[in-house]
């Protein structure tokens, strides 16, 4: 090697007059020529390119926000952003009582096996009913009101011979009062202010005592004071207001308290004596969902009203003044009060504010975090992608172009093999198999980025063949094989470097289709999966029309994100190819 | 001329047998399959008196899957050659019975998006060569990257939204309109074509920019070529240069590109007919892919490979037949 300096014509020469300040140099001198090196060449011509450089500037801008955005950002990729929303819950049920309600009196039992021989008897029709020894009858005291009394057995009455039943005799006047109601068809009689009832045995007759057990009725009772409950409950209290309400009576009394009703439709109020509420009866249970919360008389009675008035909606106000909206939905025979309960809810397609610029997405995830993680995977798919290709595609091409002959048909006709099998529907059958097996999300990342780059490389190769077929023939390549350089190292370091140009070029304009497949990919939904983002999986929510028409932030801005950066890559792309290749510019 | 058009036609024979033979066993060895899930359907039906693995026995007997990939590829070979490519598993019909269906709507719009392409591509194509440099041939390059740039699924979305959503002209999806099957015949027809107006602004839209650069690059070589100056010289209008000497020298390597568009006129646009969901070839193979039909898959795959190989041969017969240059070679 001689002198290093004057065959390399990459060194920048400057220009200064060489003997000194004092010399005179002249205008044709070689010395003013400034020699730049190629690469100096390519990056002026690139600049001067206008559009070249806009593209660049798109990248720079992508590439910042992609990689450097997500530090930035307050959110992370897949934090879930919750609010307090109303939400309808179901919070009260109401039902027409359909089945008898049992109060019983103090001291007795009426257990399930005599109150199904009780149902029995009111559907045959019959008003007595035995069960075990004892003996029952039953009166109707209004709609859905029985009275079921006990009967002990005072004497039975055989042809006219009396048989005392509970042990002694059988006193005259009773036999002179049963005859009396015999003979007057009565069933039942007064004596000394008792009441005597007959009921038939067989050919006897059987007079007996009556004593109070039960009271079977439809309605329901709530008192309005919660101290009053054991006086609403008792057997004398639901005795006394059951019949007058059955006969629509305006006061009854138990014991020396008063009581006025008042009716409403479908419910009855009764009021003590200094007119105040005191419990309700209606036929419609009302019942809380949730066991702990305590629904007041008020509020059952406001839903019974609008049931009754078959309302669909009210307002209730409560004791401490708040007011709040109910909804009765019937489903069948039952009535669900639902109420605007606040909630934690996922905020959903919550438009754009100052606190998220991009609002947030279906998952009520923040768009443009979203849209930056989104950016890093698209972009390093890309790369990724890219260089995959590249590598495969500069080896079978070069090792095709440099041996020529029989490797290079035969590598040829594989690459027409790899080239001929279609692209598209190939994608497709792998991102319904990974659907299939449901593959990490992460993990199907880098399965997608090897089959693009399995699929993707002839391309490469291709090129690559052509450039050192023309290359090899050239003297440097006579050079090297004079020079004893081996295969590989010229292949790879002395033909490979001249392609180079060409390959940037190519890559850079392969780089923008890569993006545009991966986010197709993911628009069909067969591409990177939830959560991670991509910008295509992004779009993903937008082939619901829906979400389509009514949120425009949700697709937007992540499709002017792919057109921009792809656009970028092309203009870049096309930038570098005419710097590299000035003929085209004559 | 012969042997070398014999010698291309055995080479798309081979590729088309080892393509074929590579997407079958692609398909074939795939581990979850649309005969599996049919299985497992069927075995978790209540009425089912079968076990999951002895319906998939029997289902793999019924689709011919129970033999191995080698003697399953020959198998569906020896079928294929005599065109019998089986029954769609999806679709339930034979798969020729539904690509005949099919493929008329698919064909029809990507003709006339050829043609919208060509008259609108070709011309800008050579207005910016011309006037290299200069702003309108910036702001057709600008244009045409742009369209080369669009991603399929955003344009058409963009589309909808304004056209279909904002606007109303269109139906969001589909072919027909709400009232088809009360219409006459012409009204009918005019309704598909109504329809199709989108799918093939989409189509059109994307496919221009990619024409226009390869226009306007085989312009600006034809232009700096020798005859052109030549033509100049003599003194010829720039009209008789441009339209005679120049534009019917670009033709030839754009009659070479038609013929590549041959896979895509009868492939079928698979993202823009499903994106419509226009019932052609495109969204139909879709359908058929994601739900694992082997058969359809299989035909279609093949169908595309086979295009693209007449594609190829049909481009270098044309460029021998419109450049005598290349004859001569």
């Amino acid at each position: 090697m001689i002198d290093n300096e004057k065959i390399n014509p990459d060194v920048e020469k400057e220009v200064v007059p060489a003997g000194g300040p004092g010399e005179e140099m002249h205008l044709d001198d070689a010395r003013r020529v400034k020699v730049l090196s190629p690469g100096m060449l390519v990056f002026k011509r690139f600049i001067r390119n206008r559009l070249a450089v806009i593209g660049l500037i798109i990248l720079l801008v992508m590439f910042i926000f992609s990689f450097f955005g997500p530090f930035l950002s307050t959110y992370g990729q897949t934090q879930v952003f919750k609010g307090i929303g109303s939400m309808s819950k179901e919070y009260a049920s109401a039902i027409y009582n359909e089945e008898l309600r049992y109060s019983i009196s103090e001291g007795e039992t009426f257990g399930s096996a005599e109150r199904a021989q009780f149902l029995l008897a009111v559907g045959k029709n019959t008003d007595t009913f035995t069960y075990k020894d004892a003996i029952y009858y039953f009166t109707t005291e209004g709609e859905g009101v029985y009275r079921i009394l006990q009967l002990d057995p005072v004497a039975e009455v055989l042809l006219g011979i009396y048989k005392p039943m509970a042990g002694g005799t059988v006193a005259d006047d009773l036999k002179a009062a049963y005859e009396s109601a015999v003979k007057k068809e009565q069933k039942s009689f007064n004596l000394n202010g008792i009441t005597y009832r007959i009921t038939p045995k067989n050919k006897a007759a059987i007079i007996s005592t009556e004593h109070d057990v039960a009271l079977a009725m439809l309605s329901v009772y709530d008192a309005y004071n919660q101290a009053n409950d054991s006086t609403v409950a008792s057997y004398a209290f639901k005795l006394a207001s059951s019949r007058a309400i059955a006969q629509e009576k305006a006061a009854f009394s138990v014991g020396s308290q008063l009581f006025t009703v008042r009716y409403d439709e479908g419910q009855a109020t009764v009021l003590d004596s200094t007119d105040k509420e005191f419990a309700e009866v209606s036929n419609i249970i009302v019942r809380a969902l949730d066991q702990s919360a305590f629904l007041s008389v008020d509020f059952k009675s406001a839903i019974r009203q609008s049931i009754n008035d078959r309302l669909t909606k009210f307002t209730y106000t409560d004791e401490n003044g708040q007011s709040v909206d109910y909804t009765i939905v019937r489903v069948n025979k039952t009535y669900n009060i639902k109420r605007e309960t606040p909630t934690e809810l996922i905020r959903t397609f919550e438009e754009p504010s100052a606190e998220h610029f991009l609002g947030l997405d279906n998952n009520g995830m923040d768009v443009m975090t979203r849209l930056m993680y989104g950016g890093r995977v698209s972009l390093l798919v890309g790369f990724v992608v890219i260089f995959i290709e590249v590598a495969i595609g500069v080896v079978i091409g070069g090792i095709s172009g440099y041996f020529g002959g029989w490797v290079d048909t035969g590598l040829m006709r594989f690459v027409d093999l790899f080239n001929s099998i279609p692209f598209y529907p190939m994608v497709l059958i792998f991102g319904s198999v990974m659907d299939a097996l449901e593959v990490d999300p992460m993990v199907r990342i880098f399965l997608l980025m090897a089959v693009l780059g399995l699929l993707g490389w002839t391309g490469v190769a291709r090129i690559v063949r052509g450039q050192i077929l023309s290359l090899r023939e050239q003297d440097f390549m006579v050079a090297t094989e004079a020079t004893g350089i081996r295969t590989s190292r010229r292949i790879f370091r002395h033909l490979v470097p001249n392609v180079m140009p060409l390959l940037i070029v190519q890559a850079t304009a392969g780089l923008g289709g890569i993006i545009i497949t991966e986010a197709t990919l993911g628009f069909l939904g067969l591409g990177i999966k939830y959560p991670l983002a991509s910008w295509g999986s992004i779009i993903n929510v937008a082939s619901d029309s829906f979400v389509m028409t009514n949120y425009w932030f949700m697709w937007i801005p992540a499709g002017m994100l792919i057109l921009l950066t792809v656009l970028g890559f092309n203009f870049v792309g096309d930038g570098l190819r005419d710097a590299y290749d000035p003929k085209m510019k004559r | 001329m012969r042997s070398f058009i014999l010698r291309r036609l055995f080479l798309g024979l081979f590729i088309t047998f080892f393509g074929a033979m590579v997407v079958y066993t692609v398909i074939r060895s795939l581990p979850t399959s649309y005969v599996e899930t049919i299985a497992r359907q069927r075995a978790s039906n209540p009425l089912s008196n079968k076990t999951y693995q002895e319906w998939l026995d029997q289902l793999n007997a019924v689709y011919k899957l129970d033999v191995g990939i080698i003697p399953g590829f020959f198998g569906w070979l020896g079928n294929a050659v005599r065109g019998d490519f089986g029954e769609s598993w999806h679709f339930g019909v034979p798969v020729t019975v539904k690509f005949s269906q099919v493929i008329w709507y698919s064909l029809i719009i990507n003709t006339i998006t050829l043609f919208v392409e060509f008259f609108i591509a070709i011309p800008l194509g050579i207005l910016a060569a011309r006037k290299q440099y200069s702003r309108t041939d910036y702001a057709i390059t600008v244009f045409a990257l742009m369209g080369i740039s669009l991603p399929t699924f955003f344009l058409a979305t963009i589309l909808k939204y304004v056209f279909s959503i904002k606007l109303g002209w269109f139906d969001l999806y589909g072919l027909t309109g709400r009232f088809f099957n009360s219409m006459t015949p012409s009204q009918q027809i005019l309704d598909i074509g109504y329809h199709m107006v989108l799918p093939i602004v989409t189509l059109t839209m994307l496919s221009i920019g990619g024409l226009m650069r390869y226009t306007r690059t085989n312009m600006l070589e034809v232009l700096n070529s020798d005859y052109i100056r030549t033509a100049r010289a003599k003194g010829l209008s720039e009209k008789v240069v441009i339209n005679k000497h120049a534009f019917r020298n670009t033709l030839i390597p754009l009659v070479s590109y038609m013929s590549y568009l041959l896979p895509s006129m009868f492939g079928g646009a698979l993202i823009t007919e499903t994106l419509f969901q226009i019932p052609g070839i495109g969204y139909v193979s879709y359908q058929a892919i994601v739900r694992g039909d082997i058969p359809f898959a299989m035909f279609y795959t093949t169908f595309l490979i086979v295009l693209t190989q007449v594609s190829l041969i049909l481009a270098d017969i044309m460029y021998a037949v419109v450049d005598p240059r290349v004859r001569a070679n």
